[in-house]
């Protein structure tokens, strides 16, 4: 196969001529090894220099390139063509579009204010009360491994634009976000006890999660935001009714 | 205009502790970064980061004095040793503070953080949180930068710095997501951008490594420093030069040549593969350029069956993820292709130990900085370190300053009125221009030329030649037009203006490189093949000239002091 075709969402909203959305498509050469990062810059170099869209590490640890790609989450650096079903078909089409149900800044871009606003609410950060040792605070390898899974997040997004949660009520923090808070819950170092709580324990917080599980699906890391945040929900419960934080 | 006591460019690990040191001093602090700081290139770094805690079972004699001189051996003797004592000595600190913020390291049974065998060090120093210990310190900053409230603006690619009378003013950035530029003045400005390793083709660095900052320092007449040292990592994906970590030869990975045969035996038969990169990015070459790749392609393995997945999946399941995502390979199953490729910049400019540029009011930290404590080679698992130590420390020399600056006049609105102007109009002629030469084109011609000319491997007659292409390259690149000049995320403009900065930074490493009639670590020519103690050990110092397509060269003493140089012997 010589040539490849990408159907491009394009939109730029502030374009007051053009500002809807459309569909472009673009051949791109492809030969054994092509990633949809890698088409995307053929496309701006070769036909369109105004195609947008965010990129950086093409090694998918960034989170930069987060897109829904022939239907689903995935990291465009991380998406080699050859590995996408669509590689069987006649003609074969990559369907690029930009995470839906987030703000769009322009063609694959999307707005992320509210996503870090929401990440920023929730104090991701170490709260410590007790004087830190001359050393490192001890945490022992079974501590340790209660932070490996929400520690790998890449903050892409793609669990946030996931979440009918999200669609649904724009106050709600969201997966990645309370992803967030559970990482610190549960960090053997945290002592927080009421500073943290009052941010996830509310309207905006864990109760709005349904476990719908998309976010475990979109997540390009393969991380369940879904179980970080039902760990949340039964603490919440043990801290009204027992006192009891950890 | 929009103003700041300080301004630091650059959102990665350098920045943020640049940031958070001048923020918790109580001074006005904003950051300016191309991507959100949680995205910045510290974040691919995996091995680790060295600091002599004794932690490591066979690690327990380990000093600080014995990582600077194993830093300064490493380097090949032309790191300044005072800067190295002040980095090994305060490394302890720094993993604490790290770990005292949150950064996921892993653990001993004792809850002691773990560390793991590293490159030309003599005991197991390198501290690690699995295969991900740059994304993991990174966060940990983000999240401390949120803490201490570090004003960011995200998505802004500055481009220009403002100078008034010799003394650095602020920045111009385009604002990415509204579109247009905009001055930012600032009494103190922090140049914390990174490498410059997508000059070349074939360079692990992030897609938005392109030296940036490096060229704006350089343009307004700060020298930049041995910039022709350039690190090729010996262990780099085959197909997309993605880096598997040193770490993956920590734990006992083999390097493997198309006879089965463990080369490092020839090269370095006491450290074998944890020789100094310098040294296994050459003899991983040599097997390919003597025919021994892995059925005659130019490659090397990367061989790590024998450890086992348990072992595996505990310390190094991201490189076994990328093995598998960008090369078809699952590390517990087949050996891994690795070629050795372009990785990191030990050059960058000039500085103290403090951060301090000549200019003053300018401070560099990190990978865009030559302080210089890599010398002429950087061991693995320093430059995490460098990035905190000298963000730390840049940050501090700026509250100084700022102390010393009171009742001092604000920085000048006329000259960052008339520097935003110029942007601008450079911006609108660019666009009129039209352009005969196709700026793509010429970034990728120049991304060869280095690869081809510039390698682990280098001649007078080669790299006299490339030479010649880069100032052609340069030359034609006067004839760039913008398709696009206007409207947010405006990759055209962006990438266009990156050409600028790449071809300026290459043509200072490739300068450099031909008049340096040495081999020193990462600098080997085949024509020089030994050290020159007695004219070279000292710092190259690459000025800009306005009338000249190239760099004029100056040179510099190198700090000495406490390590006599001596051979290299691994």
């Amino acid at each position: 196969m010589a040539e490849i075709t990408f159907r491009v969402k394009r939109q730029d909203p502030t374009d007051k001529k053009n500002p809807e959305a459309r569909w472009e498509d673009y051949k791109v050469p492809f030969e054994g090894n092509l990633t949809v990062l890698e088409g995307l810059f053929y496309i701006q170099e070769q036909y369109d220099g105004s195609l947008s869209f965010r990129y950086c590490c093409r090694a998918s640890i960034c989170g930069s390139c987060a897109m829904y790609i022939n239907g689903a989450y995935r990291l465009a650096c991380q998406t080699n063509i050859k590995h996408l079903d669509i590689i069987h078909d006649a003609e074969p089409v990559v369907t690029v579009q930009p995470m839906p149900h987030v703000p769009l800044v322009k063609d694959l871009v999307c707005d992320m204010d509210d996503f870090f606003a929401k990440y920023e609410y929730i104090e991701p950060w170490l709260i410590r009360n007790s004087q830190d040792p001359e050393k490192e605070i001890l945490q022992s390898p079974k501590d340790r491994k209660q932070i490996d899974m929400p520690i790998d997040c890449i903050l892409c997004g793609c669990c946030y634009s996931s979440c009918p949660s999200v669609w649904g009520e724009e106050n709600y923090l969201g997966p990645a976000a309370l992803l967030k808070a559970y990482r610190f819950e549960v960090d053997s170092r945290d002592e927080a006890r009421k500073e943290r709580l009052p941010r996830w324990d509310n309207e905006r917080g864990v109760y709005r999660c349904h476990t719908i599980r998309n976010c475990q699906e979109a997540c390009p890391k393969e991380l369940s935001p879904t179980e970080g945040i039902q760990w949340l929900k039964k603490a919440a419960v043990r801290r009204r009714l027992f006192g009891r934080m950890k | 205009m929009i103003h700041h006591d300080v301004i630091i460019v650059g959102g990665g690990l350098s920045g943020l502790r640049a940031a958070i040191e001048a923020k918790r001093a109580g001074l006005d602090v904003a950051i300016l970064s191309q991507v959100h700081p949680g995205r910045s290139h510290s974040g691919a770094a995996q091995g680790g980061i060295n600091a002599a805690l004794g932690n490591h079972p066979d690690g327990h004699d380990d000093t600080w004095e014995k990582h600077a001189f194993d830093t300064t051996k490493g380097g090949d003797y032309l790191g300044d040793q005072d800067a190295i004592m002040k980095m090994t000595q305060d490394a302890i600190r720094v993993i604490y503070e790290m770990d005292h913020w949150g950064c996921p390291f892993s653990r001993y049974e004792d809850g002691r953080i773990t560390q793991r065998p590293f490159g030309g060090a003599g005991f197991p120093r390198c501290c690690y949180g699995a295969d991900k210990t740059g994304h993991y310190l990174l966060h940990t900053l983000v999240e401390q930068s949120y803490k201490f409230g570090v004003k960011l603006y995200v998505e802004q690619y500055v481009s220009k710095l403002i100078v008034h009378d010799g003394v650095c003013q602020g920045v111009i950035a385009y604002d990415m997501i509204r579109g247009g530029f905009e001055a930012f003045t600032a009494h103190a400005v922090v140049i914390a951008t990174g490498g410059s390793g997508r000059i070349y083709e074939n360079s692990t660095n992030a897609l938005i490594n392109t030296g940036g900052g490096m060229a704006m320092a350089y343009q307004a007449g700060v020298p930049l420093k041995d910039m022709e040292f350039i690190q090729f990592h010996p262990t780099g994906l085959f197909t997309t030069k993605i880096l598997m970590t040193e770490g993956a030869r920590g734990e006992g990975g083999y390097l493997l040549n198309g006879l089965g045969e463990r080369y490092m035996e020839k090269y370095a038969p006491k450290f074998m593969e944890l020789a100094p990169r310098d040294i296994v990015a050459r003899a991983g070459q040599t097997e390919i350029n003597e025919g021994r790749g892995i059925n005659g392609m130019p490659y090397v393995h990367l061989d790590l069956r024998h450890l086992g997945a348990e072992k595996i999946l505990e310390r190094l399941p991201g490189i076994r993820d990328l093995a598998i995502h960008f090369e078809g390979v699952d590390p517990i199953e087949e050996p891994i292709p690795v070629v050795p490729s372009q990785h990191y910049t030990m050059g960058g400019i000039d500085t103290n130990y403090d951060g301090a540029t000549p200019m003053p009011g300018l401070w560099a930290a990190g990978e865009c900085a030559c302080v210089s404590v890599h010398g002429a080679n950087r061991l693995g698992g320093n430059s995490l370190l460098e990035t905190i130590v000298f963000g730390r420390r840049s940050g501090a020399d700026v509250v100084r300053y700022m102390e010393g600056l009171s009742g001092k006049r604000p920085p000048n609105p006329r000259t960052a009125d008339a520097a935003l102007r110029a942007m601008e109009d450079k911006v609108d002629a660019l666009h009129r221009a039209k352009g005969t030469e196709d700026a793509y084109k010429l970034r990728t011609e120049m991304a060869l030329v280095t690869r081809d000319y510039f390698g682990v491997f280098r001649d007078e007659a080669t790299m006299a030649a490339g030479l010649e292409k880069l100032l052609d390259v340069k030359a034609r690149s006067k004839n760039v037009g913008l398709r696009v000049s206007t409207g947010a995320f405006n990759l055209d403009m962006i990438r266009t203006l990156d050409l600028e900065s790449m071809i300026d930074v290459a043509l200072c490493m490739a300068a450099g490189a031909v008049n340096r009639t040495e081999s020193r670590g990462a600098h080997f020519r085949t024509d020089h093949n030994k050290r020159d103690d007695a004219n070279w050990l000292k710092h190259t110092l690459a000025f800009y000239r306005p009338d000249e397509a190239g760099p004029r060269l100056d040179f510099k003493p190198v700090t000495l002091g406490t390590f006599e140089p001596q051979e290299r012997v691994y």
